[in-house]
């Protein structure tokens, strides 16, 4: 069993802390599979059936193309809406193409929490003692959340860059050092070290920039090849981009957040919506509230509990007057089409501003 | 003067009819159901949603809207959870809120069940009592005897459609949820043909009661109602020919139920239909057809073979 390779399928840079978690509490050698290209997304939507939405597509491309360079154990989390159901389908469909491999999935009963995880593990690595596991769930948690922090900051400068891709640059340097922690002290240690860094990285920022919040589905909104860079193209008209969803949000605060999300939406929501529907509108009037210049909201075609809430989310910023703009991704969307409108967004916010 | 609710004819009413009209009834109120589904109600309801939400859905909404000024109060159910560790398709969460702010200007009546929040079937009800003005044991009373009601009408369902699990013509499973099977325009035409092909086709609603199921096909599944359909193919499978699903699109969990379902069974030929709201008839007939062909010749082989053996 312990030369097995494990793999995972990519969300974002938080295969740096999967990769730094796995590789702490399980003995078998961890592959990160490779980066995502145009292929993956072929490989993944010609063995998908007809309308799944599509991060089940690019899981299980990236779980094809770790397979073909040797993994033999799969991980596969998940919740919420289908995304708690991806992993028995693509595991039967990896199955009928004649991959031999064995399938960890990390929920129970569709529940992800500590406990489903300790006995997911346990399958692949039967030592695994749980002050172990406990004390390397909580520093990489620990440094989810730091790495958060830093993107935060990304995000919010990247536009007003003096000298094009110094961002960029360190981000890949960031992350190839994080990958290398030993401990909560190493963690804490380069946190502190790459956020002075950014922080001397030179912008040229006015007070009063144009500012646009982004909301949406969480894979699309974390993984930004599925969303064709959407950040990245709309930073470059020198906008500052507000994003909610990210793993620490996920993962801790949205389960103690419900009652303060129905009180903020309380005018047009009375129950939960489902996965995060309910995140959505709430975050759609704190943006309002905030006065940010443009919405854009983003999700993968078919996403259900998105399309339950686009209607209300859309009556409130008809009533507020707030402008935003609807991405619905599939395989097939070309991304010229999204960087005109993007453009379009962005000249229309300018306009709006002069006013 | 007296109070009317109006129902939609659409998403749950075909799931629970019988207990809501029967308690609706039992407390003499009156109620209006919506006419049955034609183009212009799912014309109309896809003006109310996204283009990508699902068929049911427009569907629902298109019903709301032909009720919304001919009733005093709208029936509107939201369902987000009918057993612990399992969940329902998002759409059933965001009904009430979705039309709450579609359309501003109608009364709705709250009927919300979440088993996981502690919120049981007959507390649903007795909310509906407390808005229409009546008392504890009244609701009571009402909702007992309308259980008791539905129980009953269940069961005839079971025998009936078990019944044609003898028949001596082809006989095949027509898999779908109970609303796009009785839909005028989804599931009704294509089990209208069935029957006139003489073909017992047998629907997958035929649950006896609320109880939690387990099914084999899948083990990680958490829809409460593909779960129960699983169950049926799993149960009825040695004794039907063939089997048919129906799935409006594009549906979140039947997407990925459905290809289990096709990859799972090898034993039966399997026809899957998706319906959207351009379908024409045409099209879906002629699949029919050919696959009523290969069931007919594929039974005439088998029972050739019996006879040389």
């Amino acid at each position: 069993m312990t030369n097995n390779i494990i793999s995972f399928p990519h969300l974002g840079n938080y295969s740096i802390p999967i990769y730094y978690f796995l590789s702490h509490v399980t003995k078998n050698p961890i592959k990160i599979a490779p980066p995502i290209t145009k292929k993956t997304l072929e490989l993944g939507s010609k063995y998908s059936p007809d309308f799944v939405c599509l991060p089940f597509k690019y899981n299980l491309g990236n779980f094809i193309e770790s397979l073909e360079e040797g993994a033999s154990i799969l991980l596969q989390a998940g919740g919420g809406c289908r995304y708690g159901y991806y992993g028995e389908v693509q595991c039967q469909i990896l199955k009928d193409l004649g991959y031999d491999f064995k399938f960890v999935s990390f929920l129970d009963d569709a529940k992800l929490n500590p406990k489903t995880i300790y006995k997911a593990l346990k399958s692949i690595n039967p030592k695994l003692s749980k002050i172990r596991y406990l004390y390397y769930l909580t520093t990489t948690m620990f440094m989810i959340n730091c790495l958060d922090k830093i993107e935060n900051y990304i995000r919010l400068n990247i536009g007003f860059e003096v000298k094009s891709q110094s961002f960029k640059n360190l981000e890949k340097r960031m992350l190839s050092d994080f990958k290398k922690s030993k401990g909560v002290i190493s963690i804490l240690k380069k946190y502190r070290k790459y956020k002075k860094l950014f922080k001397s990285l030179p912008i040229n920022k006015p007070k009063n920039c144009l500012k646009i919040g982004v909301i949406g589905e969480l894979y699309t909104s974390m993984e930004q090849f599925s969303s064709y860079f959407i950040e990245e193209n709309l930073a470059k008209y020198n906008i500052e981009i507000k994003r909610y969803t990210n793993l620490t949000y996920l993962l801790i605060k949205k389960q103690f957040n419900l009652k303060k999300l129905l009180k903020k939406a309380r005018n047009y929501v009375t129950y939960e919506l489902g996965a995060d529907g309910l995140d959505n509108v709430a975050r759609t009037i704190d943006l309002i509230e905030k006065n940010y210049d443009g919405i854009v909201h983003i999700k993968p075609f078919g996403c259900t509990p998105e399309i339950g809430a686009i209607p209300i989310i859309n009556k409130i910023c008809k009533q507020n007057k707030m402008p935003i703009i609807y991405f619905s991704f599939d395989s097939q969307t070309s991304d010229e089409g999204i960087k005109t409108r993007l453009e379009a967004l962005a000249d229309m916010l300018k306009e709006r501003r002069k006013k | 003067m007296e109070l009317i609710v109006g129902i939609p004819r659409a998403l749950l009413f075909y799931k629970y009819k019988d207990l809501w009209l029967q308690f609706f009834a039992n407390l003499n109120i009156k109620t209006v159901i919506s006419p049955k589904t034609n183009k212009e109600i799912i014309d109309k309801g896809s003006s109310y949603v996204v283009d990508e939400a699902c068929l049911s859905l427009k569907i629902f909404m298109g019903h709301v809207d032909h009720l919304q000024n001919k009733c005093d109060y709208l029936f509107i159910p939201r369902v987000a959870c009918l057993n612990k560790n399992e969940k329902m398709c998002t759409n059933f969460l965001v009904l009430y809120d979705l039309v709450k702010n579609t359309f501003e200007d109608c009364k709705i009546l709250m009927y919300n069940v979440d088993v996981e929040n502690n919120e049981y079937e007959f507390d649903g009800f007795l909310k509906i009592g407390k808005t229409l003005g009546f008392s504890y044991f009244k609701t009571l009373r009402a909702y007992q005897n309308a259980k008791k009601y539905e129980k009953e009408k269940r069961r005839q369902k079971y025998l009936l459609e078990t019944r044609k699990l003898r028949s001596p013509h082809l006989k095949i499973l027509v898999v779908a949820h109970s609303y796009n099977l009785y839909d005028d325009f989804v599931g009704k035409p294509i089990l209208e043909y069935l029957e006139s092909q003489r073909i017992a086709a047998i629907c997958s609603d035929i649950t006896t009661g609320d109880e939690k199921v387990n099914t084999s096909i899948s083990h990680s599944i958490y829809w409460t109602y593909n779960k129960e359909l699983m169950k049926i193919i799993e149960d009825t499978l040695n004794h039907i020919d063939g089997i048919i699903l129906i799935s409006t699109f594009p549906c979140g969990p039947d997407s990925l139920c459905n290809e289990l379902i096709i990859r799972k069974i090898k034993s039966k030929p399997i026809l899957y239909l998706t319906c959207d709201n351009n379908a024409s008839d045409t099209g879906i007939i002629t699949r029919l057809e050919s696959f009523i062909d290969i069931l007919k010749y594929k039974k005439e082989r088998s029972t050739n073979d019996q006879q040389y053996n």
